[in-house]
């Protein structure tokens, strides 16, 4: 604001200026000339009198001749004086509108609005470097869960869209380039409730160039950035980024496992989708001849983590200059006969995956005529073609903005949820399918949330207290307050104890303090269990089967021996 | 030489010498206290103060406040005038000329910091 207002002073130097001498000059004209009052003697304006006049002829108000009729000396100077002080005002009106239309001076307005709203914010919130198709879903996401961002985008248009946006947070967005710090900063990298930032965009060199600028002013800072190409990525690292989500990559492993493993791909589907949406039936995608539609980074990808799992790839690629393995068909994929050539009768499995969603689609419905039986994964690319996707029927969709958007919400809101996944990648899957199994069970087709409890004096007040002194099992946590014997629809599913990950802990394994445990269910499991963790008669209550009533009174009158020694029997 | 620089000295030393003449003189006595004068010493120092708008320096800051603190006091004092000569039975009375006067020799205090500062600051160029 200040920076504003100096530049209004600045620019109007001038008009002033002029305003000032041209309402001096005819003042003075108005004292000088002199006048008749109303008997005829002569009679001289004065300055209070002038300035009266003036300030109603000026402004084109106009009163008439005061005090008295004027003779036709002054009616001249009035004239002049007049088109002078009108003139005046309509240079300092024009030019102070002009001054407010001038790009540079509303860039300053917006910005200085932009820090100032930043600097009034009171609770923990994320700055989001880019708000492209990733970008507003990733704000999505966080406004979902009642977190707070800040947005930064080179694109005008872009930010006008966080004010369209339906969401429940004011988000404060700037358009500017985050490859400079001082933007940044102005964004809140030195809020002390600033708690991360993601960079987005679709440059690697400015997402490279958000992550050395956090890092250098702010080592506690989580950065997640994006990232195409490994050297960028490893640059990254070096600068202590704390995850490099390559959207490519991540997808083709993605899409490996779904084929290999289903269930561990359902798993990191229901544990990561946002809570109340409807689970996503098991898939069992087939294995054998693939043919895979567009080759560009996606489709390498997908077809490194077809291979691997033992698949036969067909590429179908339309650009010449792009380098496909020797089996390939040259064309679109959306012609008949290319797709036969490519095998499509014997084929399992299709690929829908360039960059075009017009074309994904054709290809899908191209290829199911000649193939029903064909199990097709299509790459949806933009947000608007949702219906068009879901209405052509494919057994699963991947969206690449979606892709990072869950890989970035497990980096910054259940990092233990992302390390519990990728512990249990290696296992088997009738380990996954018995998980699921068991999820399933409590959670009906309903996704599960999922959250991590903390054994501390500041989280968890009254376990930390007991935990202290008696041996309280896991079990404890997954009773209901209400009736110990009814278990909580909650899943532990691993421990995390001195930088080891304990998965799947049996019920009566003992908790020490200072332990993270991960739990999967309902919320209503972690409200309970917020309870128990909380309240000192709840957890004796649950350890003992007694319900004990509260106070020092209470306590003397039933002559209750202390919660200790009740436990330590 | 820099012409921007000698407006912007000739209209702060204005102001100050027009503020000066107005002051200097009886107190009370209106016969030696020119009307005109004041007023040219109002006009001047409103654009010495437009004048020096827009400039972010700590000197430049301290200059803008005694230029506003001389148009307040000269501004307060040409009100008392006006009201006293058009709007009271009396008409201007000995006290209301000592009232003015003594505003007007408040703004040129204001004036005379004024001026100090553009002599600081040109003697610390050394060029």
């Amino acid at each position: 604001m200040n920076s504003a207002l100096f530049l209004v002073l600045r620019r109007m130097r001038a008009p002033l200026c002029v305003l000032i001498v041209s309402y001096a000059v005819a003042m003075l004209g108005l004292v000088m000339i002199p006048g008749v009052d109303a008997e005829g003697h002569p009679w001289r304006m004065s300055f209070f009198h002038a300035f009266y006049v003036l300030s109603y002829t000026a402004t084109t108000i106009g009163f008439g001749e005061v005090p008295y009729a004027f003779t036709n000396a002054q009616r001249l100077w009035m004239i002049a004086s007049i088109y002078l002080t009108v003139i005046a005002w309509i240079y300092a009106i024009g030019k102070l509108l002009q001054l407010m239309q001038d790009p540079a001076f509303r860039q300053v307005f917006r910005t200085s609005a932009f820090a100032r709203s930043v600097r009034r914010l009171r609770e923990p919130f994320y700055i989001v470097c880019g708000y492209g198709e990733t970008g507003s879903e990733l704000v999505d996401a966080f406004d979902h869960r009642g977190v707070q961002t800040v947005v930064i985008d080179v694109n005008p248009a872009r930010v006008a869209e966080t004010e369209l946006a339906d969401l429940h947070f004011d988000v404060p967005a700037l358009e500017a380039d985050v490859r400079s710090p001082e933007t940044l900063v102005q964004a809140g990298l030195h809020h002390p409730k600033c708690m991360g930032i993601i960079a987005l965009t679709n440059d690697d060199r400015a997402n490279l160039a958000v992550a050395a600028t956090a890092k250098l002013l702010r080592r506690d800072l989580r950065v997640v950035c994006r990232c195409e190409s490994s050297d960028i990525a490893f640059n990254m690292a070096s600068f202590g980024t704390d995850h490099v989500v390559n959207p490519y990559a991540l997808f083709g492993q993605h899409l490996a496992t779904a084929v290999r493993r289903p269930g561990h791909f359902l798993l990191r589907e229901w544990l990561s989708a946002a809570p109340d949406e409807l689970l996503r039936e098991p898939l069992f995608p087939p294995t054998g001849r693939w043919i895979l539609c567009g080759f560009g980074r996606f489709g390498r990808e997908i077809a490194r983590g077809l291979e691997t799992e033992g698949n036969r790839v067909a590429v179908v690629e339309v650009d010449p200059r792009i380098d496909t393995p020797l089996a390939s068909v040259h064309g679109r994929g959306t012609e008949a006969d290319v797709l036969t050539q490519a095998g499509i009768p014997e084929a399992v499995g299709l690929v829908a995956g360039t960059a075009d969603d017009v074309n994904n689609l054709s290809i899908t419905r191209t290829a199911r005529r000649m193939n029903a039986d064909l199990f097709v994964v299509i790459r949806q690319n933009q947000r608007a073609s949702g219906m068009l996707v879901d209405a052509v029927g494919a057994d699963l969709v991947v969206q690449p903005t979606m892709v990072v958007v869950h890989a970035c919400l497990a980096a910054l809101m259940a990092p233990m949820l992302a390390r519990f996944l990728d512990t249990v990648s290696d296992f088997d899957n009738a380990w996954a399918n018995e998980l699921l199994a068991r999820i399933a069970g409590i959670m009906g087709d309903r996704v599960p949330e999922s959250w991590a409890l903390e054994v501390s004096e500041r989280a968890t007040p009254a376990l930390a207290r007991a935990v202290a002194t008696v041996d309280v099992p896991l079990a404890a946590l997954l009773g209901d307050p209400r009736d110990r014997a009814e278990p909580l629809p909650a899943i532990a599913l691993a421990i995390e104890r001195d930088g080891d990950l304990v998965v799947l802990p049996e019920d009566r394994e003992a908790l020490q303090p200072g332990d993270r445990v991960l739990f999967c269910g309902r919320g209503r499991g972690r409200r309970a269990q917020q309870l128990t963790v909380g309240n000192d008669n709840v957890l004796r209550y649950i350890l003992t089967g007694q319900d004990i009533p509260g106070g020092w009174i209470w306590e003397r009158l039933t002559a209750r021996a202390p919660v200790e020694e009740e436990l330590a029997r | 030489m820099n012409l921007e620089k000698v407006v912007f000295g000739f209209f702060i030393i204005l102001a100050m010498t027009l503020n000066f003449g107005f002051f200097i003189g009886d107190m009370a006595d209106p016969v030696q206290h020119n009307v005109y004068e004041m007023y040219a010493a109002i006009v001047v120092s409103l654009i010495a103060t437009v004048l020096k708008f827009g400039d972010r320096t700590q000197v430049g800051a301290l200059h803008l406040a005694t230029s506003l603190v001389a148009d307040l006091q000269l501004i307060a004092g040409a009100v008392i005038w006006a009201y006293a000569q058009h709007a009271t039975v009396e008409g201007v009375t000995p006290s209301t000329v000592s009232g003015v006067v003594s505003l007007s020799g408040g703004a040129f205090l204001a004036n005379l910091v004024s001026a100090a500062l553009l002599i600081i600051e040109t003697a610390q160029l050394r060029r």
